[in-house]
């Protein structure tokens, strides 16, 4: 059997937390840059709200019911996913985590030491409340598709938040009251041709033969999702990894295949050398990511996105592909590949609203193989350890203290660094109660 | 292999034997996925040696008993008193004789938000960790 572990409205639950006045009360999270709302509240929900409404749009009704709005803060989000995790560590023989909400759980031969799962789901879902404060829902099922079946209805009986497909018979109630877009892997236009067929729930899909959605839904894509909907387990787990002090955990290694970094302006930017500034701190950033994960990179890219508003004569996101001859996780490469791109890409002139890098065609760090021309092996080792020595500093003050000098902006005649033309807006972003020493959670 | 970086001569019979130093947040953090560490303000702790600008560490993992210090919600808010069970009926008191030991009605309920578990105090006078930009 699998677990999918999901919390509930999880970035507003987070900042419930630590601001308990809020409990009950309507409460909205911004995405980035204050656009849109990401995570509602169920009061806020029952407002009308929808997810992704931008928020200049629904900003008179959130004021009319005095909606709490808060613009993201990812560092408590994260450290919240973090523990969420940590305690679903001591549930299971292994977690693979899905998302930032979202963790699979690895449940096989649980029936042994839990045999009734109903109960061990809700000792789970109580010791996450009672650990971390974040309420969640729990699926259990017999593979991955169904777990997360599982979870999709046990999210609409708030009281129990437990829902468990042990028998056949289970799975195939609960695929009946599935609307086939919901099934995981079908995607909108999978969802659309099997409407066309009147093929409307999971179990009307369940119900065709195996070769009918091999041949209909994409191969061996589709095969697989016809066996996981029978209770046979074919997607691969893919555990997350303790760090050796058992504190971290890092994905486990098959599931990264690309690392990111992007954001959106705080206001539409065209300036070269403010452009430059961004890409070569995301540059920096994702390679940090990188190193992190101990991978290196191949494939560098660059985006540029332009307002998705406004009809211009291109596409409204515009990319550049650098190729390194070595896989490499060296800051400063990244960085001069990424500024490479950035001049082929950027058009003088052009206001742009988003940027990012992309670093793929990763593979683990130190099985590199050296290119004719590359670095001798010496130098590529002092560069890896002085890499090491960035990271420890810059990890030990909480912020960018070592930076390449293409990442750093403008400073003032004071010699401090000005706050960077291209930050995004959060205007009302919550304390960094349990990462900031300066936004420490306050008790009276 | 590499482990042991000396350029030439005997690597160091320690090497294998050595412990690592004291880390205060295995201390702290006995259950490192449920404490929070939270700054005090104000003075209604002192007679429990909880100054305003110590830091706490609070564990929601554990069960509060007669006599814990907690944080407790009141009216929407978080506050840091000691419990004590009197007469079966909890009360959320203070350790400074100028706030007046609060009585948890029934229909008030008691909500506990953790256990603080230790305090750190700094004699610098500036509080702790402060001194971290």
């Amino acid at each position: 059997m699998y677990a999918l572990v999901d919390c509930n409205n999880f970035y507003v639950s987070c900042e419930r937390v630590f601001a308990p006045q809020l409990e009950g009360r309507p409460v909205v999270v911004l995405s980035n840059n204050d656009g849109c709302l990401i995570s509602r509240s169920d009061e806020a929900k029952a407002l009308g709200l929808k997810m992704g409404e931008p928020y200049h749009l629904v900003r008179p009704l959130l004021e009319q019911h005095q909606v709490r709005v808060f613009s993201s803060n990812y560092a408590l989000y994260g450290d919240m996913s973090r523990r969420v995790v940590q305690v679903l560590g001591t549930f299971a023989a292994g977690v693979e985590v899905y998302s930032i909400d979202e963790a699979f759980l690895d449940f096989r031969g649980m029936n042994l030491l839990a045999p009734d799962l109903m109960k061990y789901g809700r000792e789970l879902r109580e010791t996450v409340i009672k650990h971390t404060g974040i309420p969640v829902c729990v699926g259990i099922g017999p593979t991955k598709t169904l777990a997360k079946l599982a979870n999709r209805l046990a999210r609409r009986q708030r009281t129990t938040g437990v829902l468990v497909l042990a028998t056949p018979a289970e799975c195939e109630a609960a695929l009946a009251q599935t609307a086939v877009a919901d099934v995981w892997g079908i995607g909108r236009r999978y969802a659309r041709k099997l409407l066309e067929m009147n093929i409307d729930t999971g179990a009307a899909l369940a119900a065709l033969p195996e070769p009918w959605l091999r041949r209909h839904l994409g191969g061996v894509v589709g095969q697989r999702l016809w066996r996981e909907l029978h209770g046979q387990p074919c997607l691969d787990w893919n555990p997350a990894e303790w760090d050796d002090d058992g504190t971290q955990l890092s994905p486990g290694p098959a599931s990264r295949h690309s690392v990111t970094c992007t954001r959106s302006f705080g206001r539409p930017q065209h300036e070269a050398a403010v452009l430059a500034e961004a890409v070569a701190t995301f540059a920096a950033k994702a390679a940090v990511k990188l190193r992190r994960h101990g991978l290196a990179a191949h494939l560098v890219t660059v985006i540029l996105g332009t307002d998705r508003y406004v009809p211009t004569a291109g596409p409204a996101t515009r990319t550049a592909v650098v190729n390194l001859p070595d896989a490499t996780s060296d800051t400063a490469v990244l960085t001069q590949a990424a500024l490479r791109g950035l001049r082929q890409l950027a058009r003088p002139g052009v206001a742009y609203h988003r940027a990012g890098i992309l670093l793929s065609g990763l593979e683990p760090m130190g099985q590199v193989q050296l290119g004719l021309f590359s670095a001798p092996a010496a130098d590529q080792q002092r560069r890896q350890q002085l890499m090491t020595t960035l990271d420890a500093l810059n990890n030990r003050y909480g912020r960018p203290l070592v930076q390449l000098a293409a990442a750093v902006g403008v400073k003032s005649s004071a010699g401090q660094p000005l706050a960077p033309a291209w930050v995004g807006r959060s205007a009302h972003r919550s304390p960094r109660y349990t990462t900031g020493w300066n936004e420490l959670w306050t008790v009276h | 292999m590499f482990s042991c970086p000396v350029p030439a001569g005997f690597p160091s019979p320690a090497d294998d034997q050595l412990d690592a130093p004291f880390d205060l947040t295995q201390l702290l953090f006995r259950n490192p996925a449920s404490t929070f560490l939270a700054r005090v303000s104000g003075d209604s702790m002192t007679g429990a040696g909880i100054q305003p600008g110590d830091l706490v560490a609070v564990d929601r993992a554990l069960r509060p008993g007669h006599g814990s210090i907690v944080v407790a919600v009141v009216e929407g808010e978080h506050t840091l008193k000691r419990l004590q069970l009197r007469a079966g009926q909890p009360w959320l008191v203070a350790e400074n004789p100028r706030y007046p030991p609060l009585p948890v009605s029934r229909d008030m309920g008691l909500v506990v938000w953790g256990v603080v578990t230790h305090v750190i105090h700094s004699l610098s006078g500036n509080g702790t960790g402060a001194g971290r930009r």
